[in-house]
């Protein structure tokens, strides 16, 4: 296998930041096969990859790297399907700089390997052709019920359904997906690739149903009741935070949950073709600074705004949001105010949003995180003159089912006690996701999806 | 895909669809509501569950067409189709304690109000209704009002059935009367409930108002449903829709509801276009003589 020296990763067709910043389309356009094998001639192979270490499922990467250099793709694309039921979700929206390719071998000299761009590659190629469903095993006649569709709920369905299991997934709102379809836009995420991964684990025997409120329509009792043997919750981190600040209700002000499920969901970007409209003005400021932050501001600059800036306390290093994430943002051409944190929302008298004070801030010494703690500067006060405000502080646990679900142990801030596999206090019922972890990355979901089938099937089998 | 099993006009754009859903009705209970989308690419909307019939399956809504979507609702016979049903959601209201009970509701809140007051007559309490609209040809749900009010007064804006003038004039008169009451329901449109609750008020009897705010999951996801509930901010959608009507912030819950007045104009307008647009080819294509 020939050895690229490139210090730099082959680069990836992109769509320009001035003509991104107005479209849905996705970002990134994908690597071509010339490119792919291009990159994959990168990797050293190395006997004792760190890359692996660094992945939350495990997926084999030097393998399916080894395969894409000899371009025989097939071979890749099932290497990682081994280990990961998302690929082509996880090749997009993973943080790959702070797992796999931060332990990269070729990283300490330049730019380590293009990992996450390559798994895209053999997912898509995969997909191009047509993915095919894998030989199943005999039914066990055991059900299993998934409440949630997100990323941990899917990978959790999709292993219990290749062991034979009989599973169905209940789904709150009328499209399957979770996160992936109301919260990661278009244009990080198609939604036609969540829309046939969805397809995929339906093709396993998966049965999916929509418009199931869990706690409300059916609790996990009638669950249990209904012959179902054991329960996932992979309900997610869906509770917004506001701050608590005067103003915070005026006509204008979204959570960032609000803001992107009626663009991403409910396709506000395409009213009045579509009946949910949103308001989004000409001077936007979204407040916070990880990846829903920078969606949010994203999204909003793509539904017309004039200006948009991310308000962040802290400042640029401490930021949450991925670095490809920020660098595609500042591209677009959003602005960031960091070190300001905003104090009052101020609105004219028909209650719309005309405004926002802020204050400066700088830092002390590091606080329980780690990271250094914002003070106020006095008397730094100034107001942004905005007209819509998202907010994109976080998230917290949803308490729909969990008030309605008897004998769940939950941590002191609320969110589902599991242990490592899962297992919650309550026999026969697991969690796993941001529900357990509270909002973190899709592949740690899609990591405690996997224990938690591996797990249940061991109860399951021994239950017999 | 949920069947419309029945299909009722109440009063001149009011109509009430018995929908076929099992499971909403085996969970519903007084107080709780639902949401619903037409078909692929409609919006979410919340309305009230008016009636349920766990043994039958089915849940009863009554909407009034004012916008687009509900204008389309409208549309639908005996027999179609909806896509999404979604529910029973919020909180069902309780009342354990009461002997005597008054139920306030104008225009569609009565519809809401039913329910509440049905569960509250089989449990034996004394019911006491009020109920209005603005014509005599508006009013909904009088039949089924008087079999669960053990007192009925029925009252109109322009005088032309029973009491001329609003339900809150009979309410004032009421308590001025000195009749007591354990709890007072108000429903209706946002103005009423404020102006209830302002009557009820110096005499503290507890006021229970139901929010219809505008709302997207049902599921406390967005948030886009918050009102000010004295200091708090509560999810009309998970922590109500009903609350205590002299701690909601009555002012703020109206400029909210017309956030979206301009959108809700163009998407009715372009409704109407193409429903005219339709009317205009079947016109042309009738005979000549009956267009004129």
């Amino acid at each position: 296998m020939p050895l690229n020296k490139s210090k730099k990763k082959t680069p990836m067709p992109a769509q320009k930041p001035e003509v991104r910043r107005r479209n849905f389309n996705e970002v990134a356009l994908g690597y071509t096969e010339e490119d792919a094998v291009n990159e994959a001639q990168r990797c050293l192979q190395c006997k004792k990859p760190g890359c692996i270490q660094g992945c939350p499922v495990q997926v084999q990467i030097p393998q399916f790297i080894k395969r894409i250099a000899e371009r025989d793709f097939d071979g890749a694309i099932k290497v990682i399907k081994e280990t990961n039921s998302l690929p082509a979700v996880c090749g997009r929206v993973c943080p790959q700089e702070e797992q796999c390719e931060q332990r990269c071998v070729v990283g300490k000299m330049g730019e380590p390997v293009g990992i996450g761009r390559l798994e895209r590659f053999a997912a898509d190629w995969e997909r191009a052709k047509g993915v095919q469903v894998p030989d199943l095993p005999a039914k066990l006649s055991k059900k299993v019920a998934i409440i949630g569709s997100g990323p941990a709920s899917l990978t959790c369905a999709g292993d219990l359904a290749k062991l034979g299991y009989d599973v169905t997934v209940f789904e709150a709102f009328h499209k399957p997906g979770g996160v992936l379809v109301y919260g990661i836009p278009e244009f990080r995420l198609p939604k036609a690739i969540v829309q046939e991964e969805v397809e995929f684990i339906k093709k396993l025997g998966v049965e999916v149903r929509t418009d199931m409120v869990m706690g409300k329509v059916l609790t996990v009792d009638d669950l249990f009741d209904m012959g179902y043997e054991a329960v996932f919750i992979g309900t997610g981190a869906g509770l917004p935070k506001f701050m608590g600040i005067p103003g915070e209700n005026y006509l204008g002000v979204y959570s960032a949950n609000e803001f992107l499920t009626r663009i991403n969901l409910m396709k506000a970007y395409s009213f009045p073709e579509t009946d949910t409209p949103i308001k989004v003005g000409k001077k936007v400021a979204v407040v916070g600074g990880g990846n829903v932050a920078m969606d949010s501001a994203r999204s909003a600059l793509r539904m017309g705004a004039d200006e948009v800036h991310i308000v962040y306390r802290r400042s640029e290093e401490e930021m949450p949001a991925r670095q490809e994430e920020f660098e595609n943002a500042r591209e677009e051409g959003i602005i960031f105010d960091f070190l300001t944190n905003p104090v009052q929302i101020i609105g004219d008298e028909k209650g719309w949003v005309k405004g926002m004070e802020c204050i400066r801030m700088e830092l002390a010494e590091p606080d329980a995180s780690g990271r250094r703690r914002p003070v106020p500067v006095k008397g730094s006060e100034f107001t942004m003159d905005v007209d819509t405000v998202v907010i994109a502080i976080g998230t917290g646990p949803n308490p729909l089912l969990i008030k309605a679900t008897e004998g769940l142990e939950l941590t002191k801030h609320g969110y589902i006690a599991a242990d490592e596999n899962g297992k919650t206090s309550r026999e026969g019922v697991w969690a796993g996701g941001d529900i357990v972890t509270g909002a973190a990355t899709v592949i740690l979901a899609m990591g405690a999806g996997k224990k938690a089938a591996k797990s249940i099937h061991e109860y399951l089998q021994s239950k017999k | 895909m949920f069947k419309i099993l029945e299909k009722r006009d109440l009063a001149p754009s009011i109509k009430l669809f018995v929908m076929d859903a099992p499971l909403v009705a085996k969970k519903a209970r007084p107080g709780q509501f639902v949401i619903l989308r037409i078909k692929e690419g409609g919006e979410r909307i919340p309305l009230t569950i008016a009636d349920y019939d766990a043994e039958k399956g089915t849940v009863t809504v009554v909407f009034q067409e004012v916008g687009k979507t509900t204008r389309e609702l409208g549309t639908l016979k005996a027999g179609d189709f909806i896509q999404d049903f979604v529910g029973p959601l919020g909180v069902p209201v309780e009342f354990p304690h009461h002997k005597k009970v008054l139920g306030v509701g104008g225009g569609l809140g009565v519809a809401p109000l039913y329910p509440k007051l049905k569960m509250l007559h089989e449990q034996g309490v004394e019911v006491v209704s009020i109920i209005g609209a603005k014509t005599a040809d508006m009013l909904i749900f009088e039949d089924e009002m008087k079999a669960v009010s053990d007192r009925l007064y029925v009252c109109t804006d322009d005088g032309s059935k029973g009491r001329h003038g609003f339900v809150t004039v009979v309410l004032k008169e009421l308590l001025e009367q000195g009749e007591k009451f354990d709890e007072i329901i108000i429903i209706g449109p946002p103005i009423l409930m404020k102006i209830g609750a302002e009557i009820t008020r110096p005499y503290g009897i507890p006021t229970m108002v139901s929010l219809n705010p505008i709302m997207v999951d049902g599921t406390g996801m967005c948030g886009g449903c918050r009102v000010s509930v004295g200091e708090e901010i509560k999810f009309a959608c998970v922590d109500g829709p009903a609350f205590d009507g002299h701690k909601v912030d009555f002012d703020e819950l109206m400029k909210r509801l017309a956030t979206y007045r301009d959108e809700e104009k163009i998407s009715l307008e372009r409704f109407h276009g193409s429903h005219e647009c339709k009317l205009t080819e079947q016109i042309k294509g009738a005979d000549s003589d009956a267009v004129k």
